[in-house]
């Protein structure tokens, strides 16, 4: 039932790909919105540094290690689709998709050390911003991995292999996203 | 609904068979049924949204009287029945009939592909979109009633229960606009792909018809605008229910931030309802002058201008929330800067009917109407885009007649040049043009009888979202001006009636359509109507541009674009 118009390509990139990076022009501003106020209130209350050092920048780095190498089995994997191998794509996405899932656990750690020490996300305007950001952040990568696990099944069967690609796009933007967030909620104390 | 869509021509795996009538009309991805989705959703939301008019007039005019159909309002039913008049006729008509249903029928058509590209989040896109509609209107029946703190939901009233008296229904209505958000989100996404992507062989970018222009760059004004807003809705959502302070100064918020994130995505918003109407008056001023669009180039550039101009104008919403005066005067040159656009945008429209061979047919009517109203809502603009005039004149009704006279040319006579120019192709039967010509001049007087008087009472100090005025003796007696009004508005809602019913009657009886009843270029004329499934027996080639009318070396005065030289 796949309509003529999804298989044209008028401007030479596939529909697909096409549609993720909109998609992502979406979500760019969507985060942007929150970075903006955060680095504007960032700027206007120095109290905030106080706060700020309550963060723990060594969970914070482990979590971008483990983000980037997720990252890179996402490229691997790619790499895997385009020479046609579905079977290695989509183990090396299952990887990925582990790496997100550590991501998950060691922020939900994290999270309980600082929410039973006090602080909670009604505690200042800090933390509302640390926990929404940092949670918006968390369920797109939710979101990242339940997409890709449905990409990952099908490629093993050889299925749409190029949907191998368009998954990486968005887990790269999802990465690219707390490359933001590091500096900002961990780094600038 | 009469139209079949699929007594078709058999096309490839479409094959012929009959289809429950879940999968038909609420299940369906074509994207015609999704657009009549769309519409229809809309104008029953246009008849909520105009119910909530005439109650709150009434009571303007009369107040303290029962109103018919309604009974007494109180001062808290008339907080939410303005706050969601406002909310539903910008977010629940214009956006999905100018920009959804629009844009889901005629791209596809008009580019001459078969669909949209994915017709699954197409779907989806109308089924989120029915969703919020669905959280909205059952946040009227809430323990507290409605949202009452006015569509633009100004912290602190909209985020602290205990001042708004609305604690669960504010909730429902940032909920519900934030559903609405993703839903035109995944529906932009489709239209820029679809346009991109699936255009005909043959059809270069300067052969798009300006339609699917405007609504393709109205699609992404939205996408690059609204993203801080859904990030602020989930904040008021959280400052609601969580206790956090995002806009709360006393936990180190700012309430002004909310202002910068609303008004970032509503003036934007203003374009993006906008492009679509410039749009659909191109197509008809060109059909019915026979002329070529005076200048397509000059006008794409300068719709690209004006939505880039647009992201820097929002603060002249905020001139009295106490921002810097150096900030005020910034904003003042841009929103100045933005009306010379529009004012070309004007111009080449009047070059396109000049000397041409015009038919004062219904849809141009609408489309002339169009023209004659914004005219008035863009020059009072200037008014209020000048910190320091709009600084008398802010919250008052002044401003609120000048964006009716820009929303309502916008929205519903956009709306309605688009439906009576398409309803051939859409249900392949013609209107009656009596009952549409006596429609469109009962709907056009009364709406400058309405909103002209507004224009003085805002300018002699009548503020906006007073319940009565009987205790204010310096407006009381005004009181006739506002009786005038409110009488201007019933009658204008009573004559909505004769489209409604022009409608249902010239879908049994109205005379019926050919392909090509206007003569027209552009491709979506080039098949039958309405479209069956798949659109096109075959689908075509493109060979020029879309307004070749009158063209000196042929006979006929059109030139389909599919039709080889």
């Amino acid at each position: 039932m796949t309509p003529i118009a999804t298989s044209r390509s008028t401007a030479g990139l596939p529909t697909g790909t096409l549609g993720v990076w909109w998609l992502l022009a979406s979500e760019i501003v969507i985060f942007g919105g929150v970075l903006c106020s955060y680095i504007m209130h960032r700027l206007s209350h120095g109290w905030w540094a106080a706060e700020a050092a309550h963060t723990n920048a060594y969970i914070g780095l482990t979590n971008t290690f483990v983000l980037l190498t997720s990252s890179l089995f996402a490229v691997l994997a790619h790499a895997a689709a385009e020479r046609g191998d579905g079977k290695l794509a989509a183990r090396r996405l299952w990887y990925t998709i582990g790496g997100g899932a550590t991501f998950l656990i060691i922020k939900s750690i994290e999270w309980t050390i600082e929410i039973s020490s006090g602080m909670t996300i009604s505690s200042s305007s800090f933390w509302s911003f640390y926990y929404t950001a940092a949670g918006i952040h968390a369920s797109h990568v939710i979101a990242g991995m339940i997409a890709m696990s449905v990409v990952a099944i099908d490629a093993a069967k050889g299925k749409f292999l190029h949907r191998v690609e368009n998954a990486g796009i968005y887990w790269h933007f999802v990465d690219l996203v707390w490359i933001f967030l590091f500096p900002l909620l961990y780094i600038a104390k | 609904m009469a139209h079949a869509v699929d007594h078709a021509p058999s096309h490839d795996e479409h094959g012929h068979h009959e289809q429950s009538f879940f999968l038909k009309y609420l299940w369906s991805t074509d994207h015609k049924m999704i657009a009549m989705q769309y519409m229809f959703t809309g104008m029953i939301m246009a008849l909520i949204g105009g119910f909530f008019a005439y109650v709150f007039r009434m009571q303007n005019a009369f107040p303290g009287m029962a109103v018919p159909g309604f009974g007494m309002v109180t001062p808290a039913d008339y907080n939410m029945l303005v706050t969601n008049h406002g909310t539903i006729m910008i977010f629940w008509v214009a956006m999905p009939v100018l920009v959804a249903a629009f844009g889901n029928f005629l791209i596809p058509l008009m580019v001459g592909c078969d669909d949209m590209v994915f017709p699954k989040l197409n779907r989806l896109s109308y089924q989120i979109f029915l969703l919020s509609a669905i959280v909205l209107v059952a946040g009227f029946f809430v323990p507290g009633g409605g949202f009452g703190g006015a569509w633009t939901a100004y912290p602190p009233l909209s985020a602290v229960g205990k001042y708004n008296l609305t604690p669960a229904g504010s909730s429902f209505w940032v909920l519900a606009v934030a559903l609405e958000f993703v839903a035109f989100l995944l529906g932009g996404i489709n239209f820029i792909t679809t346009s991109m992507n699936s255009r005909a062989p043959g059809m270069k970018l300067y052969d798009i018809p300006i339609v699917v222009w405007t609504i393709v760059i109205a699609s992404m004004l939205f996408m690059a605008s609204v993203g801080p807003l859904i990030a602020g809705a989930i904040m008021l959502l959280f400052d609601q229910n969580l206790g956090t302070g995002f806009f709360d100064p006393g936990k180190g918020g700012d309430p002004v931030l909310w202002q910068h994130l609303f008004w970032f995505f509503g003036h934007p918003e203003v374009y993006v309802v906008l492009l679509p109407t410039l749009g659909i008056v191109a197509e008809i001023m060109c059909v019915f002058s026979r002329k070529k669009l005076f200048a397509y180039k000059t006008v794409l550039y300068t719709m690209f201008g004006t939505g880039i101009l647009s992201f820097t104008v929002w603060a002249h919403h905020q001139f009295i929330s106490g921002i810097d005066p150096r900030m005020a005067n910034v904003f003042t040159i841009t929103t100045l800067l933005i009306s010379i656009p529009i004012a070309e945008m004007c111009f080449v429209y009047i070059a396109t009917l000049y000397k041409g061979s015009i038919t004062l047919s219904t849809p141009m009517l609408w489309a002339l109407g169009f023209m004659a109203t914004f005219l008035i809502g863009g020059v009072t603009g200037i008014y209020l885009g000048t910190a320091g005039s709009d600084i008398y004149f802010h919250d008052t009704y002044f401003v609120l007649a000048h964006f009716h006279y820009t929303f309502f040319p916008i929205a519903i006579v956009g709306t309605y040049a688009g439906v009576t120019h398409w309803y051939p192709k859409m249900f392949g039967r013609m209107l009656d043009e009596t009952l549409g010509k006596l429609h469109f001049w009962l709907t056009i007087i009364p709406f400058n009888c309405i909103f002209i008087p507004l224009f003085f009472l805002g300018l002699w100090g009548e503020h906006r979202r007073i319940y009565s005025y009987e205790l204010f003796d310096e407006l009381w007696k005004y009181q006739g001006i506002r009786q005038f009004a409110t009488v201007s508005l019933c009658i204008m809602l009573g004559a909505q009636l004769i489209f409604i019913f022009n409608f249902f009657k010239s879908l049994r009886s109205g005379a019926v359509a050919s392909a090509n009843p206007y003569n027209a270029n552009t491709l979506e004329w080039q098949c039958p109507s309405p479209p069956p499934h798949g659109n096109f027996a075959e689908l075509p080639t493109c060979y020029r541009g879309p307004y070749e009318y009158s063209h000196p070396d042929r006979k006929e005065d059109f030139w389909p674009q599919n039709q080889p030289a």
